[in-house]
């Protein structure tokens, strides 16, 4: 059971409670009506899908009802931190490939 | 190949069964080959054993970074089906069924496929709807499916709860009943000693670290950990969970993502239940293995995850599943429970040919669906890397079609929550 921090309701609350959206820092095309089908590709679909430090999108989907952002190891699944929307992790520093410091 | 017979065990019991034949070969790698497989899970080394069987290309090495066939075809719930919703999934699940039927006397290996169908039930008037709908589907494809009533399911499955008095009351069901399980390990150590009997290199703990790329993007080969550099005209990667690592070593993203899967069983019981009954319902589907376990599975964690393990909430939705569907079960316990890392795509459907670096081909995508693809899998990628460029089962599964738009839906017949 992962233990979540919700940034917004300012507690550790069981993963039950939330729902991840995916990958985070995923920016919209400004002007969608002139991308090319790759550049659209590439915001519906690909994905870094990241075997280590991870930025994810959460929804607090049965408590507050917010999004926030976490930083979590998907080897070990350790989570760094969690972070409001429009900042930045913090880095993670030597982090090495099977996720050990 | 030393061929199993029964008179082959009477003949070994002579020698005390000291004497078998070792199932494959240990060699150690060339330095290159005509095609390099990374990954014998199930789909690489069905892949080993078409390219070498039909195809007649036998220089080839199928490298695994830990034993042969130790990852998600050591972990599934063992279901074999080919009741999907699309033409073009129809087409490869069928073909892959086809190759069940005959596999244990093609690869002289008993791969204990089990026809005992599997059921999908049926618990509102959508769901009625949706499987009456792949039913039609399923007949103009020529692929066997039908419905039945609650009434008659209950007569066929007995400990099915197939009351009015149930939290999410049965309406029906549909079944396909050439469907059933197989056993796992054997479905990949039959091809890994037939591949390996005709020729194909098995190279165990030879973890791929990297591509060897040329100046015009084209793959020349793969680095190694324990062997360096081995060479190769053409690479396909059949690495599930770790695609994304191979696309990463490549320089290229997927519509891809790990998560984790997890499964369990109980400890043996007596025999009940003698047929495979899913739920998209309520979510969960069991099985009853020979040994008397009953096994049972559900829907990924729904975060990326590589750590072969998930989280606890979806044991217990997965039971909880299973105690609505078999009231019965209600205090069994269970024995064992695992994860494994499945790659999912955005339209449930798999992933196979081309990749941005030429040469290089990707097999991946098959997510919570893999087991019952096996022989398919292997067939349709072989024949992608014999001629290097998909053949005909293959070519809708395209990595473009997230491009163009091409998606094939098979979530509601994937039947496994993404």
């Amino acid at each position: 059971m992962l233990h979540i921090y919700c940034p917004h309701c300012c507690e550790y609350r069981e993963e039950e409670e939330f729902h991840c959206k995916g990958q985070a820092h995923i920016a919209r095309p400004l002007d969608p009506d002139n991308c090319s089908e790759q550049e659209w590709a590439n915001f519906i679909f690909f994905r870094k899908n990241t075997k280590g430090q991870h930025q994810e999108l959460w929804h607090h989907s049965a408590g507050c009802g917010k999004f926030f952002n976490v930083s979590r190891n998907t080897i070990t699944y350790k989570i760094e931190q969690s972070y409001l929307l429009g900042t930045a992790p913090q880095p993670v520093l030597d982090v090495n490939k099977e996720g050990k410091a | 190949m030393e061929k199993y017979s029964g008179l082959s065990l009477v003949k070994h019991s002579l020698s005390h069964h000291e004497n078998w034949e070792r199932q494959w070969a240990n060699p150690t790698p060339n330095k290159k080959y005509d095609i390099i497989i990374v990954g014998a899970g199930g789909h690489g080394l069905a892949t080993a054993y078409y390219l070498a069987k039909v195809h007649g290309i036998t220089n080839v090495a199928v490298l695994e970074k830990n034993h042969l066939a130790g990852g998600n075809i050591a972990r599934n719930t063992t279901i074999v089906r080919s009741n999907y919703l699309w033409d073009e999934s129809a087409a490869l699940y069928e073909h892959s069924m086809k190759l069940w039927e005959g596999l244990s006397q093609d690869l002289n290996y008993n791969v204990m496929f089990s026809q005992r169908g599997v059921y999908h039930t049926c618990h509102t008037l959508g769901d009625m709807r949706a499987n009456e709908r792949l039913v039609h589907a399923n007949q103009i494809q020529g692929v066997d499916n039908e419905m039945l009533t609650a009434e008659q399911l209950q007569k066929e499955i007995p400990t099915l709860d197939c009351s009015k008095g149930a939290r999410y009351p049965i309406m029906g069901a549909s079944v396909q009943r050439r469907a059933g399980n197989a056993r796992h390990d054997a479905v990949a150590w039959g091809y890994a000693r037939a591949a390996s009997a005709l020729g194909v290199h098995l190279i165990q703990n030879c973890e791929v670290t990297g591509m060897i790329i040329d100046g015009s993007n084209t793959i020349r080969g793969v680095k190694t950990k324990q062997y360096g550099e081995i060479r190769a005209d053409r690479v396909g990667c059949v690495a599930a969970g770790n695609s994304g690592e191979m696309a990463r070593m490549a320089g290229f993203e997927m519509p891809v993502e790990s998560h984790p899967l997890q499964a369990l069983v109980s400890e043996p019981i007596k025999p009940f239940l003698d047929t495979v009954v899913m739920s998209n319902h309520v979510h969960g589907y069991m099985s009853q293995s020979d040994k008397g376990d009953l096994v049972i599975g559900a829907g990924i964690d729904g975060w990326v995850g590589y750590g072969q393990r998930g989280s606890y909430p979806i044991i217990e939705h997965t039971i909880q599943a299973i105690v609505e569907m078999f009231p019965c079960t209600s205090r069994v316990r269970m024995n064992r429970q695992w994860g494994g890392i499945v790659d999912t795509t955005p339209d449930a459907c798999p992933i196979i040919g081309t990749t941005p670096v030429k040469n290089m081909f990707m097999n991946c995508g098959w997510g919570t669906g893999g087991f019952k693809g096996t022989p398919g899998s292997g067939w349709a990628f072989a024949e992608t890397l014999a001629q290097g460029k998909p053949g005909d089962l293959a070519a809708p599964f395209s990595m473009d079609r997230f491009v163009t738009g091409a998606l094939i839906d098979e979530h509601g017949a994937a039947g496994v929550a993404h």
